[in-house]
């Protein structure tokens, strides 16, 4: 837990200097609309960090998402029928990826910087390929409230980011999350002592694509189809991991500390956008966050001021 | 351990607030200014000071092709009125007796820049129409060059060897193109559309009126349309690409003009979600925003959802001729307009083509009419069985294959 406190201060201030630069922000309102547009990095954040703590990368979120909301808008087509089985078949497709980066990963030995970048290019590529850079059909109405739409006063997207939060936070605390951050620490040692390492790692990447599932409805939900949805999500995902934390190469780090993360860059992103400072920079922003963050956790420091902290 | 990580938060936080800091006082890229300038002066001013909001003029800026492009908007194109794509505006003939070849079989060939975004598809497909509607081009030869430079250069000169009558040359980009479009003028007859390149060789250069007349259409109707001193927000794609710098800074020279408070100019990077996020901030940061301006309608729906989504009105907007867009401006009866960028100049390159190699005269700058869809003839684009990223300014409607073809039902 205390390695979540700094980044949830790290939050607290950014969103303090958000509510005195915008103060429509301390309203319920306010607040709720920022949540909903977070939502799909954080969920996205959420399924990053079970493959980072892992000791692994998933670099195919971006794309994936971006494969969701075209097949999407593809199959449904403008059909309210055809919600239902789209949205399984999202969730499948989801999980599909996830299994095959994860199998590719551990069975094959191709370390996963290079199956999740492989699997990148080969979904954009697809997505091109498919649609031929402008993607058809339409989204659904009923498809559409999960990212647009409210449930009483709260926007579903708040919902259903509580309840991925939810299961995340479980999940970690289930003997599952033991098993996961024990092969992110040592995979050797992990499987030493009776935990299956391969079948761990699957699952963290079967529900990083789920994640991106989640998140590629969410986003579709909110602005419509688009063949640039996910566009550099792969990247904001893991700066927002590294941001909250946790490190890279596995074993440590907490998934609320990751989602905390998440919340922070777009409260940043959100921060720019208000001082006018937007477009190229937030990538350059990103860059060093990563890199700092990185330093951070590799640098020593001299004792004392490790102390006065 | 635990202890060295924790701290990795905080110093991030150190480091990010130095560039912000530095993001806020120092000079920046030429491109941005603008923009952000604009946007942070004008967060606390409420006054509508003249020019001061809209930033500093594009360098893409020439003021007398601004001046020649709104000029030519009211022009009477010649040729016929129910085929755009054959009409030209001021033609200037030039003779083509030189590359006249005797009757018989025509051999065309296209260096295509990308077929990589809708609007490009939609021409495409009208091109290879139009192809098929003449029976004596008996070979078409086309090469994508996927957006890059270096591959549409070694695209030319392949084309060069492959026996064409006559090239068709979309450009990537303007200046880099240029020597290989010259090397190629050497050996066959080029003709030039969309993009130009920087030398008179192609016998003819084929476009709309232009990105200004576009911009320009687009800030008048908002000047007419939104009360003096109304709030309104620009919304471009990117900077330094210079179809689209011509379009922002004819609006900008619009806006200075009249009594429109820009509140901000923001970069949306064409992507929707980002787009509706924009136009949500600046509603609840201004209350209330009385006209929504576009470079380019790809993203205009998702700005109208904001509005609607805040619970507020949807006030004068500029989108673009895009199914998605005019059916919701049908639907919800908007105040809009859609100035275009008509996707039937893909067609007249083949016309062109067939006309030089008969030793017909052909404008040397082939100027097209560059329509506006307005509230008036709204019903005549809107085409709800089309696909929503269909260009409705195709000129398509009656080639063969429509609408199936062009994804439609």
């Amino acid at each position: 837990m205390k390695r979540t406190i700094p980044i949830l201060v790290v939050l607290a201030a950014l969103l303090a200097a958000m509510a005195v630069v915008n103060p429509f922000f301390l309203e319920p309102a306010g607040f709720l609309a920022f949540v909903k547009r977070a939502a799909p990095l954080v969920i996205l954040a959420a399924g990053q960090y079970f493959v980072i703590v892992s000791g692994e990368f998933d670099l195919s979120v971006g794309s994936l998402v971006t494969v969701e909301v075209v097949v999407a808008a593809r199959l449904i087509d403008g059909q309210e029928s055809a919600t239902w089985w789209v949205l399984l078949l999202l969730v499948a497709i989801g999980a599909l990826v996830g299994l095959v980066n994860g199998l590719v990963t551990t069975l094959l030995s191709v370390p996963s910087f290079i199956t999740t970048l492989g699997m990148l290019l080969i979904l954009s590529g697809a997505v091109f390929l498919w649609t031929g850079g402008a993607p058809r059909g339409a989204l659904s109405q009923a498809f559409r409230v999960f990212g647009r739409g409210d449930l009483g006063p709260v926007p579903w997207s708040v919902v259903i980011l509580v309840v991925v939060a939810a299961a995340a936070v479980l999940l970690m605390r289930a003997d599952f999350g033991k098993r996961l951050m024990a092969t992110g620490d040592n995979d050797r040692a992990a499987a030493l002592s009776g935990v299956r390492v391969a079948r761990t790692r699957i699952l963290a990447f079967v529900l990083s694509g789920l994640a991106a599932a989640v998140a590629g409805i969410l986003l579709g939900g909110f602005a419509g189809v688009s063949a640039q949805v996910g566009q550099g999500l792969e990247f904001s995902a893991i700066t927002a991991v590294v941001l909250g934390g946790v490190v890279l190469g596995g074993g440590r780090g907490s998934v609320v500390a990751a989602m905390a993360g998440a919340f922070s860059l777009e409260a940043l992103f959100a921060l720019l956008n208000l001082y006018g400072i937007s477009g190229p920079l937030e990538y350059t922003v990103q860059g060093v966050i990563i890199i700092a963050a990185v330093a951070a956790g590799a640098a020593q420091f001299p004792s004392r001021l490790r102390a006065s902290t | 351990m635990s202890r060295r990580q924790s701290l990795s938060p905080l110093v991030v936080t150190a480091a990010v607030s130095v560039l912000l800091a530095a993001g806020c006082t120092s000079d920046r890229p030429p491109g941005a200014t603008g923009a952000t300038t604009s946007a942070s002066a004008s967060a606390g001013s409420g006054a509508a000071t003249e020019g001061a909001n809209t930033g500093e003029q594009s360098k893409f800026f020439v003021q007398a092709d601004f001046d020649a492009q709104l000029a030519m908007r009211g022009k009477e194109a010649q040729g016929p009125a129910d085929r755009p794509w054959e009409q030209a505006i001021d033609p200037k003939m030039v003779s083509t007796a030189d590359y006249k070849k005797k009757a018989g079989d025509r051999h065309l060939c296209f260096s295509n820049a990308a077929v990589n975004n809708p609007w490009r598809q939609v021409g495409w497909k009208s091109m290879q129409a139009e192809v098929a509607l003449h029976k004596e081009i008996t070979k078409f030869t086309a090469l994508d060059a996927e957006g890059k430079d270096d591959k549409q250069i070694s695209d030319i000169a392949e084309l060069q060897g492959q026996g064409c009558d006559a090239l068709i040359v979309s450009p990537n980009t303007t200046a880099t193109l240029t020597p290989a479009v010259q090397a190629a003028c050497e050996k066959v007859p080029v003709i030039v559309f969309d993009r130009g390149v920087q030398t008179d060789c192609p016998v003819t250069f084929i476009n709309p009126i232009g990105g200004y007349a576009f911009g320009a259409d687009g800030a008048e109707f908002l000047v007419e349309k939104v009360p003096a001193g109304g709030k309104v927000l620009a919304l471009r794609i990117l900077p330094g690409v210079d179809v689209l710098e011509t379009r922002w800074s004819a609006a900008k020279v619009i806006f200075d003009q009249s009594k429109l408070d820009v509140v901000g100019v923001e970069f949306t990077d064409g992507d929707a979600a980002k787009t509706k996020s924009i136009v949500s901030d600046y509603i609840q940061r201004h209350g209330k925003i009385d006209g929504v301006w576009m470079d380019a309608g790809a993203t205009a729906v998702a700005a109208v959802e904001a509005f609607e989504d805040a619970g507020q009105p949807v006030p004068a907007i500029v989108g673009e001729d895009q199914q998605d867009f005019l059916q919701k401006w049908k639907q919800e009866g908007l105040t809009a307009i859609a100035p275009t960028y008509p996707t039937y100049q893909w067609r007249t390159p083949i016309i062109a083509a067939l006309k030089i190699l008969n030793g017909e005269e052909v404008p040397e700058t082939w100027k097209l009419p560059q329509p506006k869809i307005t509230a008036e003839n709204l019903d005549k684009y809107l085409q709800p069985n089309m696909p929503p990223l269909h260009y409705a300014m195709c000129g398509c409607e009656t080639m063969p294959g429509f609408p199936a073809n062009w994804g439609g039902k």
